[in-house]
């Protein structure tokens, strides 16, 4: 990031980066360093500030198997949504690359999904599954009792992860597209001479040159599983029935918000925070060994 | 490319048709939903045609989850992230990229590591500073023994604080306090060619000239992108909102109201006035994202590099 | 107008000298052309005298006034770059004018000296575009009216023409020579295409790896290079350098064992000293078998160059070419005979390439 031409201000830069450097050190720094404290301190019950319990909040947690569970589940619920969803937005970018006439039309429409509001889809989709209301659930007309999230986990958890990938769609049909559109003509056309139909060459030759940013995605994607699942989980089933949609934020918000033990939710942020940061070293890394082809 | 495959061709409309209906039938089912009265939206399966209900259950909507308030404030706060995001943005990258002063480096990778960790991960830290803000400095000055100096010779003692629960200001600020933002400015002016740079010392301007003149109108597609992507994530904002605002009355938006509308365990199913609550509170980002989508697809793409 | 004073001027890049000490003078008015391959220094030269570049050592003084501490807006210099650095989202109009109005001129005046300016260098039907909408030669007469137009002390030239074709870069050397005969003002012009450099300067300054070879107006440096360096680097074609050495007779001996009658040379001829011997093409002529002095080569290949061509040959290993104005048709491997005319030889030290003057 060296430049040649900068500025050699005394003063002014400080000026400059002065507010943002305020705002982070307030809202991200503190706070995250209030986290540590926490983690490895204990509340007492009648004041008197903070015991220092070490490892123990941490060990705590590791011997619930509650958490457990919802780690697990997490993990499950990030690959499930993130593989739906990018599957479903590669397919169609590749489609919509071949740019045929009317596709402009396609493609604004497949970006739309982006703009929604987790907990306003959370809310569209719980009535489009709602087992009493008139789309999904009008098969248990036919079959009563056969779909039934509000007691049943798995339908619960599949109707949330169902959401969760139609809301990234908007977002990973973009990068695709933009992938696949920054792969030179040239090399579609020298498959063409070589004599590969159109399948072939979507299979042999955009598939794989478009990997780094398909890597991209998928971490960028179980990062937003652990964001953006809150919302839903919140307006579609508040964790439940018993617990089987918590997920791991939803958990913290839980456990530190309703249940107001702080040491157990921080020690927890800790650990998704330390988890977020490892995936974004591992795709920092890749990146850096990204394959360029322009 | 010339080249002639009509069944593939036809096999690009079909999949494009699926697509379409997969990413529109949630919009369609809100729409439908929200244009019939409550009988229809109760009958089971239900009628994919729109009814004549639309604007009885809008203003239904609007009425009962008090809507008029929470817009405003949803406007407020999208609109002071994604303002506040930009100013600082572009300033703190300009100091980044264009000059040379020792730390640097150091103020880099203290901005750029909060890329890392989104607010709902670490949520419950953030939330601590909720009840003062000023906790940080009161904490380094009580250390540096400022604060018994100043009591000593003065009188006064400093009690620093600033609550942010309830505020314009609790809603915004965390929400500004990352570095997408800088990061995208970062990454465009880095593609300023030196010689501009130089043009513009050897013109006589002023570093803050060059970029006011130079670097702000060159960046404005940019910016505009930057802009939708703040204004739609602010606005979707919804656990921070959640918890720094426990009088909702006065401090509510729209998107923490979604919950409100929806019917009762044993109430009344009227799922079309959610749906048309739900109608109004996902239009304004979506009419963004449909009006700025040239701007926010590039916008998006250079976040990645 | 200013005269410009370089004194022991260096720089480092962290810790790494790249000009190990430049004097020069250049002379109130003078048009100076500072020529040498890429990775020279030249173009760092020029940025320390524009002030975009920290002086690590020395002096430069612009007008008598040192300006090592000033800023570029402050040194009275104007200049044109490689890339012309045209503002991108400005029309001509505003990219010309943004000097001014960054120093505050009032509007009716920046607008008639923008006017002005444009006219000079025939821009008043574009002064509405934007640079995006112009050709490579308009973009460069913006640049240049851009330097212009702040009335300068000193132009300076980075490269400005090496991304224009080659007819333009024939046109846009006119009008630069044109505007400074107008103008007379200081300029130095930094370039690597010695055609430029020499139908340009009024004094060539030429460098290599970071200092100065020589200094001179260019039939000077052409006819006395002061160097093996600058012998090689000016004139098209290239001199022919032969490394050798005298022998007992006085005999230039070189490559395998080719021997030259250089009689001309009396004087530097001691027995065993080493030297590089230098004829330019155009010193180097056809001549009968029984000439005095007469080289025996076999001919390799023929350049045409339409009035005259080159004759590649190989004289017992060494390569030398000829400029021949004969016509009649000569295959490679034909023996030919050449010879050196007397006034044209070079010699220099093979060990540091200095000039031996004889």
């Amino acid at each position: 990031m060296e430049r040649r031409a900068v500025y050699r201000n005394k003063v002014l830069p400080w000026l400059l980066i002065g507010p943002q450097l305020l705002l982070v050190l307030v809202f991200f720094y503190w706070p995250t360093s209030q986290a540590l404290y926490w983690a490895f301190t204990l509340e007492q019950p009648w004041g008197g500030g903070n015991l220092w319990a070490g490892l123990d909040n941490f060990l705590y947690i590791f011997r619930d198997d509650r958490y457990w569970g919802t780690v697990l589940r997490s993990a499950f619920y990030a690959l499930a949504a993130t593989g739906l969803s990018m599957l479903v937005a590669l397919t169609l970018a590749s489609f919509v690359d071949r740019a045929l006439k009317g596709t402009k039309l396609f493609q604004s429409v497949f970006i739309w999904p982006y703009a929604i509001a987790a907990p306003a889809a959370g809310v569209a989709f719980r009535f489009i599954f709602s087992p009493e209301a008139g789309l999904v659930g009008a098969i248990n007309d036919i079959w009563p009792g056969i779909w039934d999230p509000a007691t049943n986990g798995i339908h619960a958890l599949a109707m949330v992860i169902v959401c969760h990938a139609w809301l990234g769609i908007g977002y990973n049909f973009v990068f695709f597209l933009a992938a696949l559109q920054m792969i030179p003509r040239s090399i579609n056309e020298a498959g063409a001479m070589d004599g590969a139909r159109p399948f072939r060459r979507m299979l042999d030759l955009q598939l794989p040159l478009i990997a780094p940013t398909a890597f991209f995605l998928l971490i960028m994607n179980i990062i937003s599983s652990f964001t953006d699942s809150f919302g839903l989980i919140d307006t579609m089933t508040e964790g439940g029935p018993i617990g089987q949609t918590e997920v791991m934020v939803y958990k913290i918000y839980v456990d530190g918000f309703k249940g107001l033990d702080y040491s157990g939710a921080a020690a927890q942020s800790i650990i998704l925070m330390l988890l977020v940061i490892g995936l974004t070293f591992v795709q920092f890394k890749w990146v850096e060994r990204r394959v360029h082809y322009n | 490319m010339i080249e002639r495959s009509p069944f593939f061709d036809a096999l690009t409309y079909a999949v494009m048709i699926i697509g379409l209906i997969l990413v529109v039938i949630p919009f369609w089912i809100v729409i439908v939903a929200a244009s019939q009265s409550l009988q229809e939206v109760s009958r089971v399966p239900i009628s994919l045609l729109p009814s004549d209900q639309l604007w009885v259950n809008l203003s239904e909507a609007w009425d009962r989850a008090d809507l008029a308030p929470k817009m405003l404030n949803s406007f407020i706060v999208a609109i002071g992230v994604t303002v506040g995001k930009i100013t600082l943005a572009s300033l703190s990258a300009f100091a980044i990229v264009f000059f040379s002063f020792k730390a640097r480096m150091i103020c880099f990778w203290l901005i750029f590591i909060t890329l890392m960790l989104p607010l709902e991960v670490r949520i419950v830290p953030t939330y601590s500073i909720a009840a003062n803000a000023l906790l940080p400095f009161q904490v380094i000055l009580d250390t540096l023994g400022i604060t018994g100096l100043v009591q000593a010779v003065s009188g006064v003692q400093i009690a620093l604080n600033w609550n942010l629960l309830n505020s314009y200001t609790g809603l915004i600020l965390p929400l500004v306090a990352t570095a997408t933002g800088t990061f995208l400015y970062r990454q465009f002016f880095m593609t300023i060619p030196d010689e501009l740079v130089e043009a513009s010392k050897m013109d006589g301007a002023h570093p803050l000239e060059f970029f006011f003149d130079v670097l702000l109108p060159l960046s404005r597609t940019n910016m505009l992108a930057l802009a939708t992507i703040m204004f739609v994530s602010s606005w979707n904002q919804y656990l921070w909102p959640l918890l720094i605002t426990t009088d909702r009355a006065n401090f509510g938006t729209v998107v923490m109201q979604l919950k409100a509308l929806i019917p009762a365990q044993n109430g009344t199913p009227d799922w079309n006035v959610t749906m048309a609550g739900a109608l109004i509170i996902m239009l304004p980002p979506l009419l963004v994202v449909a009006f700025m989508q040239r701007w926010f697809v590039r916008g998006l793409i250079s976040r990645d590099k | 107008m200013a005269q410009i004073t370089i004194k022991g001027v260096k720089k480092n890049y962290a810790k790494t000298p790249v000009i190990h000490g430049v004097d020069v003078n250049i002379e109130a008015g003078e048009f100076v052309v500072i020529l040498g391959p890429s990775g020279c220094g030249k173009s760092t030269l020029l940025r320390m005298i524009a002030g975009l570049e920290e002086i690590s050592e020395g002096e430069i003084a612009i007008g008598g006034t040192v300006v090592n501490k000033l800023e570029p807006r402050e040194r009275g210099c104007a200049m044109v770059f490689q890339n012309y650095a045209l503002y991108p989202h400005m029309t001509v109009r505003r990219n010309i004018g943004y000097a001014l109005k960054v120093a505050k001129v009032p509007k009716a005046e920046r607008d008639e000296r923008v006017m002005k300016v444009a006219q000079s260098v025939s821009l008043e039907p574009f002064l509405d575009r934007r640079p995006g909408e112009l050709s490579g030669g308009q973009r460069q007469r913006v640049a240049m009216a851009r330097a212009m137009v702040r009335e300068p002390k000193v132009f300076l030239f980075d490269e400005p023409f090496s991304n224009l074709d080659a007819k333009l870069r024939v046109a846009m050397r006119s009008e630069v020579r044109r505007l400074h005969r107008d103008l007379g003002v200081t300029s130095v012009f930094v370039t690597h295409d010695q055609i430029e450099a020499m139908t340009l300067a009024d004094k060539l300054i030429i460098m290599n790896a970071g200092r100065v070879e020589q200094i001179g107006r260019p039939t000077e440096v052409y006819n006395n290079p002061a160097s093996r360096f600058v012998a090689d680097f000016i004139g098209s074609p290239a001199m022919n350098l032969f490394e050798g050495e005298f022998d007992a007779e006085g005999h230039f001996v070189h490559g395998a064992g080719g021997r030259m009658n250089v009689s001309q040379l009396n004087g530097v001829r001691q027995p065993g000293r080493k030297v590089v011997l230098g004829v330019r093409p155009e010193g180097v002529r056809r001549t009968g078998a029984d000439a005095h002095g007469a080289i025996p080569a076999v001919v390799d290949y023929v350049e045409e160059l339409g009035a005259s061509r080159l004759i590649h040959a190989d004289a017992n290993g060494s390569r030398i070419v000829a400029l021949d104005n004969d016509s009649a048709e000569l295959k490679s491997g034909t023996p030919v005979h050449l010879s050196l005319a007397d006034s044209a030889l070079h010699l220099f030290s093979l060990e540091d390439g200095r000039r031996i003057s004889h």
